[in-house]
């Protein structure tokens, strides 16, 4: 099998992890979902870094990022699929 | 796989994996002299610190805990306490004593550094040639005691390199062996699902009770949603977006399988028998290590995403990676390259076996990325102001 372009921990999660280096904006990425082992496949509209997050559906504003199979915060702005999920759009519910 | 290891059994039973001469100063006005002993003595080890003057109540209860952990850790063999008074220096002295390991006082008051320093030598001297007579025996893997704890994590943290650590814990928690993970903070999230991995549920309530209290410090003192802080600008410029995001990633570090069966003050030994155990600690890398060690754990466990750097004097600390480009950037801080997984060329399964295998060849002597480069970081928990 070929290396995967980014990680989804869990079937129930809205985002996945980017795992190359080189994902620019406007390339189709192939993503690993561990839990089930299935291959799934989003083209990303942003530059994602290594190790940041990438929207796997539309997701509104003030909804929940869903990662590990469990809420990680809420959006502050909607984020479109392929797009780059971090401190610009998400924050903790928490403190 | 070997599932022993050669370390060097104590007085009391337990088993070092390392044999280190301490010099421990009880306060950071006993430091010069402690360093100067260090230096004249080689094989002797200072432990500089900040603390130990004006201290109260439960601070000072944790120092002193601190401190006669430290000393009665299986990695050190024997010890020299050096504080600016007699009393406190002896309290030290007395409680590392009951493990059996030799240990001497010297306080600097009426006789001066000089003296004191000339007094200690000359102990730290006898103990360094007692200590090179020590010699490794077998001892199973059920003697080996192991802390894990993570830092300048990053997404790739909670993908590969912490699964991995809970690979290596659950194979280990089977085999009888003592561990023990904390963060208290940094479980904040996730600590509902982590209150469900306790052994029974007076533990739960215990863990719960002590998440309670460190969220309500922070919810009473913080002046932001303390990004930055926590998650750390390392975490962040690593894709870690929030605290929850953070501690679900932290808590892959204890496996699927094993249950945590009590939960310990910081710096508290153990006394529920071989498993996991859960310590109330900052998340800050060196004061929750030095916490650990000073409950007797002999090897400590380190996932870095970002690449942290931390080593503890009298513990090894392991570190692995997943994130290929640290393995790339700082290699001579990485014992173990977990990146494979993120490629789908390495197992879950294969990684724990792998980091198995480098803990037990650690605790037999082979030295760590971290020894090797002279990291020491030795860092107290303070609790609030002294008087």
């Amino acid at each position: 099998m070929s290396a995967p372009d980014f990680l989804v921990h869990d079937s129930a999660d809205n985002v996945g992890v980017v795992v190359v280096e080189n994902a620019e904006a406007g390339r189709a990425l192939s993503g690993w979902v561990i839990e089930n082992d299935s291959t799934i496949q989003v083209p990303s509209i942003d530059r994602i870094p290594l190790g940041h997050k990438i929207a796997l559906v539309d997701i509104p504003a003030d909804a929940t990022i869903v990662k590990y199979g469990h809420g990680i915060g809420r959006t502050v702005a909607p984020i479109a699929r392929g797009g780059h999920v971090h401190v610009q759009n998400l924050k903790t519910r928490r403190w | 796989m070997s599932k022993s290891f050669f370390g060097y059994r104590r007085e009391n039973g337990r088993v070092g994996v390392r044999n280190h001469v301490i010099i421990l100063p009880l306060d950071d006005l006993s430091n010069a002299a402690a360093e100067a002993v260090a230096n004249n003595i080689k094989g002797a080890l200072a432990l500089p610190h900040h603390y130990g003057r004006l201290q109260f109540g439960a601070d000072l209860e944790l120092h002193f805990r601190t401190l006669i952990g430290t000393g009665a850790n299986p990695n050190v063999a024997a010890v020299v306490v050096i504080g600016i008074e007699p009393g406190w220096t002896g309290r030290v002295v007395k409680g590392i004593e009951a493990t059996g390991k030799p240990v001497a006082g010297f306080s600097i008051e009426g006789h001066g550094d000089i003296s004191t320093i000339a007094s200690a030598s000359r102990a730290a001297k006898d103990f360094v040639h007692w200590a090179s007579e020590r010699v490794r025996e077998e001892a199973p893997i059920s003697d080996l005691w192991v802390s894990v704890k993570c830092g300048e994590s990053d997404t790739t943290s909670g993908l590969a390199s912490n699964p991995t650590v809970g690979n290596f814990i659950d194979k280990v928690d089977a085999l009888g062996a003592t561990t023990c993970f904390g963060e208290t903070s940094e479980l904040t999230g996730a600590e509902k699902v982590c209150a469900a991995r306790a052994a029974t549920p007076e533990v739960a309530e215990k863990f719960l009770k002590t998440w309670t209290a460190y969220n309500d410090f922070i919810l009473a003192n913080k002046t932001n949603d303390l990004s930055e802080s926590q998650p750390t600008k390392g975490n962040i410029e690593g894709g870690l977006s929030t605290i929850e995001e953070k501690a679900f990633g932290n808590f892959q570090k204890i496996g699927h399988k094993a249950r945590y069966i009590d939960v310990l003050e910081p710096a508290e030994a153990p006394s529920k028998g071989p498993g996991l155990y859960f310590m109330d600690t900052s998340s800050a890398a060196a004061e929750c290590v030095t916490l650990q060690a000073a409950a007797g754990f002999a090897v400590h466990l380190f996932p870095t995403g970002q690449g942290n750097v931390i080593g503890n004097p009298i513990v090894p600390v392991i570190k692995l990676t997943a994130n290929p480009r640290t393995v790339r950037t700082m290699p001579e801080h990485i014992d173990l390259d977990v990146s494979g997984i993120l490629r789908r060329e390495l197992t879950f399964d294969e990684a724990g076996d792998r980091l198995l295998a480098l803990a037990l060849r650690t605790a037999n002597g082979r030295v760590t990325a971290a020894e090797a480069l002279g990291h020491r970081e030795f860092v107290m928990t303070k609790l609030y102001r002294s008087a």
